[in-house]
C-alpha cells in the first residue's frame, strides 16, 4: 500500500516514568504523503508524534523502546545527533509559538543558528519560505513588525515558514489548527496539501474531517494503542475495526 | 438575621484592619521622606548648594574651614556599587541560567532555597568575612598594606546582591513559555543556542529588574562597607584606595554630632540624596518588572 517509507516505527513503546503511554506502535509514514493520526484525547497521538523528532528528550522521566527509523536508520541510537535530526524533521506546534522577535528574525533564527549570516541569503530564504507558507503577500511590507502583531492563523503560517526555511525532509504538525479559526484552518489545510509535493507530512488532528480531507493514510489510536492504520479512504469508508467505525461515526470521542 | 449582621460586621472589621495597615505603611514612607527633607533644608542656610554637590572636601569638624562637599562619598558609593555589579551580574546570570536550564531538578530544589537563605545572612557577618578572609587575600594579591578598600567592598556587596539577582533572574528564565524553547529546539538549535538567543532575550526585562534590585541593595548597604572599605573621606584614587560611602559617613558621624548644628543637618541632606537615589533605582526596577509581568499575561 505504501510507496517509499520515510519514517517507520517498529514496536514503539513509550513510558512517562512507570506509566506506559504508547504500546507497540507500528506505523509507516510514506514519503511525499500525508499521514494523519487521529483518536480521542489522551490516546497518545501527540506523544507519538513527539517521539519522531525526539522532542520528548526534554522530559526527564521519559523512556522509549522499539525502533523509529528515518530512512531506515534508527533515530534513537547514540550516534545520531539530535540537533541534526531536528533539522531534518521540522515541527509545527499546537498553539502558534512565534518568538518574541520580528517576522523576519523569526525565520532568520533557524538560518542563523545554522551559520547562514549573509544578509542577501537570509532575505532570499525568508522570502521563499514565507511564499511557500502562503504568507509573503500579507507580510512583505511589515517584516520588521513583531510576530505577535499577526493574527493567530498568520502566526501559525509563520511557524510553518520558519520550519520550511531550514529545509527539512519531514514536517510534523501537532494539531496545528486547534487554536485558530475555520478560515485560517482552510488556508493551512491547502498549504499542507501543497507541502506534500516536497516534504513528508505527519499530522496529529482532533478533527476527523480534517484528516479525511488532507491525508493519504490515517492511523487511529486509542489509549496508547494503534487500533487501525490504513489508507484514509479505507478508514473513513470501510474501517476494519469496530472501534474505528464507532469513533469516526461519532459514537464516542 | 442576627448572624448575618454579625458577619457583615466582621467583614467590615477586617477591611478596616487591612486598610489601617496599608495607611501606616504609606505614612511611614511619606513620613521618612519629609523628615529627611525638612531636616536637610536648614543645612543649606550655611552650605552653598553648589559646594555641597561638587566639592570633594568633607571635613565638617575642621577648626580652620569646615568642608561640606559630598562628591567623594557619592563617587565612593557608586564605585563600590558598580564594582559589585560587575562581579555579580555575570555570576548571577550564569548561576540563574545553570539552575533553570542545566541543573537536574533535584539540584535546583536544593540550591535555590540555599541561595535565597544567603540573602538573610546579617551584613555584619559578611563584613566580618571581608575583614578576616578577603582583606588579607586582597592585600597579598595587590601588594597593598591592607585589604580595606573599594575592591573588598565591591566583593562583599556582590555577595550580598547575588541572592536577589540569582533568584529573580531564575524566576524570569523559568517564566519564559516552554513553547519558545520547544520551537527553538524543534528548529535544530542546541540548548546553549536556545538559552542565549531565545530564553535570555525573552527574560531580559526580568533580569534587568533583578539587577536593579540587587543594585538597590548594594547602594543602601552600610555595615559591610563600613567594616571593609577603610573609611578614608578623601576622593578615591582608584579601586585599591580606601573609600567612604554615603551610608558609612552617616553611620559613623551621626552618633557623635551635636544636634541641630550645620553638620547634623548636612548628614540628613546626605541621607536625603541617598533616599532619592535608592528611590529611583527601585522605581525603575519596579516599572521594568511590571512591564514584564504584563507581557506574560
Amino acid at each position: 500500500m505504501v510507496t517509499k517509507a520515510k519514517i517507520e516505527t517498529k514496536n514503539v513503546n513509550f513510558y512517562y516514568g512507570n506509566k506506559q503511554a504508547l504500546k507497540n506502535i507500528n506505523v509507516i509514514c510514506a514519503e511525499h504523503k500525508v499521514t494523519a493520526l487521529i483518536g480521542p484525547s489522551g490516546c497518545g497521538k501527540s506523544t507519538f508524534i513527539r517521539t519522531l523528532n525526539r522532542m520528548n528528550d526534554v522530559i526527564p522521566s521519559a523512556r522509549v523502546t522499539g525502533e523509529i527509523l528515518l530512512d531506515n536508520e534508527n533515530i534513537n541510537q547514540p550516534r545520531i545527533d539530535v540537533v541534526e535530526l531536528r533539522k531534518k524533521i521540522g515541527m509545527v506546534f499546537q498553539k502558534p509559538n512565534p518568538f518574541p522577535k520580528s517576522i523576519f528574525n523569526n525565520i532568520a533564527y533557524g538560518l542563523r543558528i545554522n551559520g547562514i549570516k549573509n544578509k542577501r541569503n537570509l532575505e532570499e530564504i525568508v522570502e521563499n519560505s514565507l511564499s511557500e507558507a502562503a504568507l509573503w503577500n500579507e507580510v512583505k511590507d511589515r517584516l520588521d513588525d513583531n510576530a505577535f502583531s499577526l493574527s493567530g492563523g498568520q502566526q501559525q503560517r509563520l511557524c510553518i515558514a520558519r520550519s520550511l526555511a531550514i529545509e527539512p525532509e519531514v514536517i510534523l504538525f501537532d494539531e496545528p489548527c486547534s487554536a485558530i479559526d475555520p478560515v485560517a484552518t482552510a488556508k493551512i489545510e491547502d498549504l499542507i496539501h501543497k507541502l506534500k509535493e516536497n516534504y513528508t507530512v505527519v499530522i496529529v488532528t482532533h478533527n476527523m474531517q480534517q484528516a479525511a480531507r488532507i491525508s493519504d493514510y490515517t492511523a487511529f489510536m486509542m489509549l496508547g494503542e494503534l487500533i487501525e492504520f490504513d489508507n484514509t479512504d479505507k478508514i473513513f469508508t470501510n474501517p476494519s475495526n469496530k472501534l474505528t467505525e464507532d469513533y469516526i461515526t461519532g459514537r464516542f470521542g | 438575621m442576627k448572624k448575618k449582621r454579625f458577619s457583615n460586621l466582621k467583614e467590615r472589621a477586617i477591611k478596616v484592619f487591612f486598610f489601617t495597615n496599608s495607611v501606616f505603611a504609606t505614612l511611614a514612607l511619606v513620613g521618612i521622606f519629609f523628615l529627611l527633607l525638612f531636616t536637610a533644608i536648614p543645612a543649606f542656610k550655611e552650605i552653598n548648594m553648589g559646594e555641597f554637590f561638587t566639592s570633594t572636601r568633607w571635613n565638617p569638624t575642621s577648626p580652620v574651614k569646615e568642608g561640606y562637599g559630598i562628591l567623594s562619598m557619592v563617587v565612593s558609593t557608586f564605585m563600590v556599587t558598580i564594582g559589585a555589579l560587575v562581579i555579580a551580574i555575570p555570576i548571577g546570570i550564569g548561576v540563574a541560567a545553570y539552575l533553570s536550564d542545566v541543573a537536574h531538578w533535584r539540584v535546583r530544589e536544593i540550591v535555590k532555597p540555599i541561595v535565597e537563605i544567603l540573602a538573610g545572612i546579617p551584613s555584619v557577618v559578611i563584613g566580618f568575612l571581608g575583614i578576616v578572609l578577603f582583606g588579607p587575600i586582597i592585600a597579598k594579591i595587590f601588594g597593598t598594606s591592607n585589604g580595606l578598600n573599594a575592591v573588598n567592598g565591591s566583593l562583599l556587596l556582590a555577595i550580598m546582591a547575588l541572592p536577589t539577582i540569582i533568584s529573580i533572574s531564575e524566576d524570569s528564565l523559568n517564566a519564559v513559555p516552554k513553547t519558545y524553547s520547544e520551537a527553538s529546539l524543534g528548529l535544530g538549535a542546541n540548548r546553549w543556542q536556545t538559552l542565549i538567543r531565545v530564553k535570555l532575550p525573552a527574560s531580559l526585562s526580568g533580569i534587568i529588574a533583578a539587577v536593579m534590585l540587587g543594585m538597590g541593595r548594594a547602594i543602601g548597604e552600610t555595615m559591610t562597607v563600613m567594616m571593609v572599605t577603610g573609611n578614608a573621606p578623601a576622593f578615591p584614587k582608584g579601586f585599591l584606595s580606601s573609600i567612604r560611602t554615603m551610608t558609612a559617613t552617616i553611620a559613623i558621624e551621626l552618633g557623635e554630632v551635636p544636634y541641630y548644628t550645620t553638620h547634623y543637618y548636612a548628614l540628613f541632606a546626605v541621607g536625603f540624596v541617598l533616599f532619592i537615589i535608592t528611590f529611583f533605582v527601585n522605581m525603575i526596577s519596579d516599572v521594568i518588572l511590571h512591564k514584564y509581568q504584563e507581557r506574560e499575561q
